[in-house]
């Protein structure tokens, strides 16, 4: 490879050795200089609170860094459905490879294989884990855990709390935290925002975050610094994404030299509650574990569509012979199951043809009418109760005796900074773990894989890959805060925060932000044309120089300003879907979540293009007005045939 | 939807709050409470940056132009109203409104966030307060500080486990009942309403949910006293009320955490307070 930052740094030898391999490999860091060295994280979801936790046991100075008040509130707490893990407690053949091959498959072999192998060796340790925190898990009768499936998988081999497994989750790592700082070992710093990244001599060494509360401007430094802070979803308005989740700390490494992973492999998730009108900020999921037992359909009749849409019969009331499950028609080994990418794009599909069920008609139907004549309303109610509760409160509709309404929404970002093996990005000492990084997802994230992801990287993989980086730092003093490069980046974000509060324009951040994400959902969204693509990289460049010239932040710098955040996350917004847009052009082919429609086949299914396309994009940040640049990281499969995904048989 | 809402403003923590009034108009019953909320920010934000266009557009709301509105703008009334939200699903805990008198307002079992607007009469009068309790400090309007529940969370609301040093999940097994009580008791989303809403300010319900949900699981059961004891004297020293059983915490729970487990945090309590 000619590119000598783009290396990734897999181990030799078997796919089922490299991660013991390169563990042996690592140089440990003695207890005695651990207490000397120091680790920013930055977001406190499943990867940074159980990477901070567990690097704080291992005895390092750990700051944290959340933007909300408490580090229980990152949006890992609403992960619904569940966990996967290789445990094989349902008998069913389900192992350390299998995992592996659904989540590569999964993702449409644009993941790195050599990561995912390593990510489904770990996960049967963080079940582990979880439940000596005291994770409520749900169970069976003889006290064993429960297990439900999830799609893309044919075994049962997802755990789950309720519908709130991302809380539980959060919550045990979030006692772990707690348990750190309390020890002394982990200090908290929420509400607070990073801004930038803090170079010396080209290493990662500290950051400048905003104090939320006051608006104070501080900087912060130490040996490495580890970016947790989830996605970018956020880029198209509307999402499932958390109100404040945003991809500005990410952003900021990008622009100081980090390479940034495959950015065009966003997930529409298939589930989640149609959009209701123009007031709306954000889009509500319905987990992925309700297609379990739910079954999706339209009418097979126009008419019915059209009477269903003027309010004059009920969904319940179209006999059996009259509804297409068009999942279960053109997937019949897959059914509902069958992965996100797909069962979105069907649902599109059947909408674009006519057949939405709702007055805008972009919704289908999610019927659970067979499943209660099979199990019951209580045993429904028991798997799934607080979803119904939560679709009848924000519809008005009792999901129990008439079907759900959903539409598909984005939900994800599988592209992140691009990282290596050992989760280091291009930039020495600065690491990204779960959302925030490219490597285990490829172009399609599978059900209940966050979760794990997020964990595996945080408990159990840059803990320890950081020592090897952090082995080599015992000798370098602590990070001196007042060097002239946080001089520099602390005036950067002074001036940048001046520069907003000066344009005094007309519109709100919010206004500016929804005509972005219409363009994002309109132009990069579920169906990609190269056509349209261009006209997005137009828009997005307009929009965003209507911002630096028409945009009115309300108060005052410093103090607790919401106005503030919102306009500092939609500025790097822009960037983001500008990058978004000239991967997705680039990428001439479809897969995954990424449709181009240009690419497909005459049954209208994604067309891969391996010859040309066989690997991860990393663009390098040249200047602003300046194109990036691409470098492409090939991706090699030892352990899995290549194949065309098939969930038809 | 009409409303007319009445909130509570306060610059920062230093400053004396005071009740401002608005209108807002052109609200979906499908709208959220937090959505409604937006709305009449965007109005604010308008409002301040084309005071003449928005004067054209203005119906009578109070101080929408002229001197009135010069005034409105130096008492800060024009600028937009800070609240603390983000998930916007029930699930995160950051929103954290006292609605009519209501820790999340009329509804119950739903946090603000999933109130929605359709569960309000056309044309009433809404009042919006911040949390109310001392353990609770006002950062801005809506906005309280909460670091409190974290220090007790840091006080002892864990499980004293390392990493990479557990046995297998299905080593242990744990009665389905156990499990799912646990649930019930773990699904507190730590928002606060029930320090609130009680009239002493205890954080008794949001202790005994994590207490009574660790005590019932053979893993968290080994420290479960001393978590007890932890937990309840950091609440205490951090200006929290003590429990007199009004229930009211329970009412206002928006996951309806039972105080049942106030009764499992007293007895592991009381275990702790015998052998002292």
């Amino acid at each position: 490879m000619s590119d000598t930052k783009l290396i990734s740094h897999i181990p030799d030898g078997p796919l089922s050795e490299k991660w013991k391999k390169r563990k042996a490999e690592i140089k440990v860091v003695s207890p005695a200089n651990k207490r000397k060295l120091e680790i920013i994280v930055v977001g406190t979801g499943l990867a940074g609170a159980s990477a901070a936790a567990s690097l704080g046991e291992m005895g390092y100075n750990v700051k944290i860094f959340c933007i909300s008040d408490s580090p229980r509130r990152a949006h890992s707490i609403a992960a619904q459905g569940g966990i996967n893990a290789a445990k094989n407690y349902q008998n069913d053949n389900d192992s350390i490879y299998r995992l592996f091959v659904d989540t590569v498959k999964g993702g449409d072999f644009r993941s790195r294989e050599a990561n995912v192998y390593r990510l489904a060796e770990v996960s049967n340790l963080i079940i582990d884990h979880c439940v000596a925190q005291g994770v409520p898990f749900a169970r069976e009768y003889g006290g064993l855990l429960a297990n439900r499936s999830f799609g893309g998988a044919q075994v049962s081999r997802t755990f789950y709390a309720r519908g709130q497994t991302g809380q539980q989750l959060l919550l045990g790592a979030y006692a772990s935290l707690n348990k750190e700082i309390k020890n002394g070992s982990v200090k908290s710093y929420p509400r607070h925002e990073m801004l930038d990244l803090v170079l010396i001599n080209g290493q990662a060494k500290g950051i400048i975050a905003r104090n939320i509360a006051t608006g104070e401007i501080e900087r912060f430094g130490a040996h490495a610094v580890v970016i947790a802070t989830g996605g970018y979803g956020n880029v198209y308005f509307l999402s499932t994404n958390a109100m404040n989740s945003n991809g500005s700390a990410a952003w900021q490494c990008y622009k100081k030299g980090a390479y940034f992973g495959n950015p065009c492999f966003a997930q529409i998730h298939p589930t989640c509650i149609p959009v209701h009108g123009t007031q709306q900020c954000k889009l509500t999921l319905m987990s992925e574990s309700l297609r379990n037992d739910g079954r999706i359909w339209v009418p097979k009749k126009m008419e019915d569509v059209l009477k269903l849409r003027k309010g004059e019969i009920k969904a319940s009331q179209i006999p059996e012979e009259d509804r297409d499950y068009y999942l279960e028609r053109r997937y019949p080994a897959f059914g509902n199951l069958v992965p996100r990418d797909i069962a979105s794009r069907a649902a599109k599909e059947r909408c674009d043809a006519g057949y939405g069920v709702n007055e805008t008609g972009k919704a289908v139907f999610l019927d659970f009418k067979t499943a209660i004549e099979r199990l019951g309303e209580d045993k429904i109610r028991e798997r799934y109760g607080n979803l119904f509760q939560m679709y009848e409160e924000i519809t008005d509709v009792n999901a129990y005796k008439e079907p759900m309404m959903i539409y598909p929404a984005i939900h994800y970002t599988m592209g992140g900074l691009w990282v290596d093996y050992d989760l280091q990005t291009t930039i020495p000492g600065l690491f990204a773990i779960g959302e925030a990084n490219f490597s285990d997802h490829g172009g399609n994230r599978l059900g209940a894989s966050a979760l794990m992801q997020g964990l595996a990287d945080g408990y159990f993989i840059l803990p320890y890959t950081i020592g090897g980086y952090l082995a080599k730092k015992i000798q370098e003093p602590k990070t001196d805060i007042n060097a002239p490069e946080f001089d520099e980046a602390e005036k950067a974000v002074k001036d940048r925060i001046a520069k907003l509060f000066a344009i005094k324009g007309k519109k709100s951040p919010d206004e500016i932000h929804k005509e972005l994400g219409n363009i994002m959902w309109e132009y990069v969204g579920m169906g990609r044309t190269e056509e349209g693509l261009k006209k997005a990289i137009v828009e997005i460049k307009r929009l965003k120089e209507e911002f630096w010239k028409n945009v009115y932040v309300s108060g005052e710098n410093g103090e607790f300003n919401q106005e503030l955040e919102k306009a500092m996350r939609l500025a790097d917004f822009f960037e983001i879907g500008d990058l978004m847009a000239r991967d997705a052009l680039n990428r001439r082919e479809s897969c995954g979540g990424h449709f181009r429609e240009e690419m497909q086949t005459e049954e209208g299914e994604a067309k891969r293009d391996d010859e040309n396309f066989m690997y991860v994009s990393a663009w390098e940040y040249k200047g602003e007005g300046q194109e990036p640049e691409l470098h492409k990281e090939p991706l090699v499969y030892e352990g899995i045939k290549v194949a065309t995904r098939n969930y038809k048989d | 939807m009409k409303f007319t809402i009445k909130v509570w403003r306060q610059k920062n923590a230093k400053t004396k709050g005071h009740f401002e009034t608005y209108k807002v108009d052109n609200i979906s019953p499908d709208s959220s409470f937090l959505e409604m909320l937006d709305i009449l920010n965007d109005q604010l934000v308008h409002q301040n940056s084309d005071p003449v266009a928005f004067s054209k557009g203005c119906e009578g709301g109070e101080a929408c132009s002229g001197e009135k509105y010069k005034e409105a703008k130096a008492a800060g009334k024009a600028l937009p109203i800070s609240f603390d939200h983000d998930c916007r699903e029930g699930i995160c805990g950051a929103c954290s409104l006292y609605i009519n008198g209501r820790a999340h307002g009329p509804e119950n079992e739903v946090t603000t966030c999933q109130l929605f607007m359709r569960k309000f009469k056309d044309g009433s009068t809404i009042t919006i307060e911040p949390w109310r309790s001392a353990a609770f400090p006002v950062i801005k309007d809506l906005v309280v500080d909460r670091s409190a529940l974290d220090k007790i969370m840091q006080a002892g609301g864990f499980v004293d486990v390392r990493t990479g040093a557990a046995q297998d999940a299905n080593n242990i097994p744990i009665p389905k009942e156990k499990a799912d009580e646990s649930m019930d008791a773990a699904s507190c989303i730590g928002c606060g309403a029930c320090v609130a809403t009680c009239k002493n300010g205890s954080a008794m319900l949001f202790i005994g949910a994590r207490v009574s949900s660790l005590a019932l699981l053979p893993q968290g059961k080994v420290e479960s006293t001393r978590r007890a004891m932890n937990m309840i004297a950091k609440m205490d020293e951090l200006g929290f009320g003590t429990c007199t059983n009004t229930r009211a915490c329970e009412m206002e729970c928006p996951k309806h955490v039972s105080v049942s487990h106030i009764a499992r945090l007293n007895r592991e309590f009381l275990k702790g307070w015998c052998k002292k």
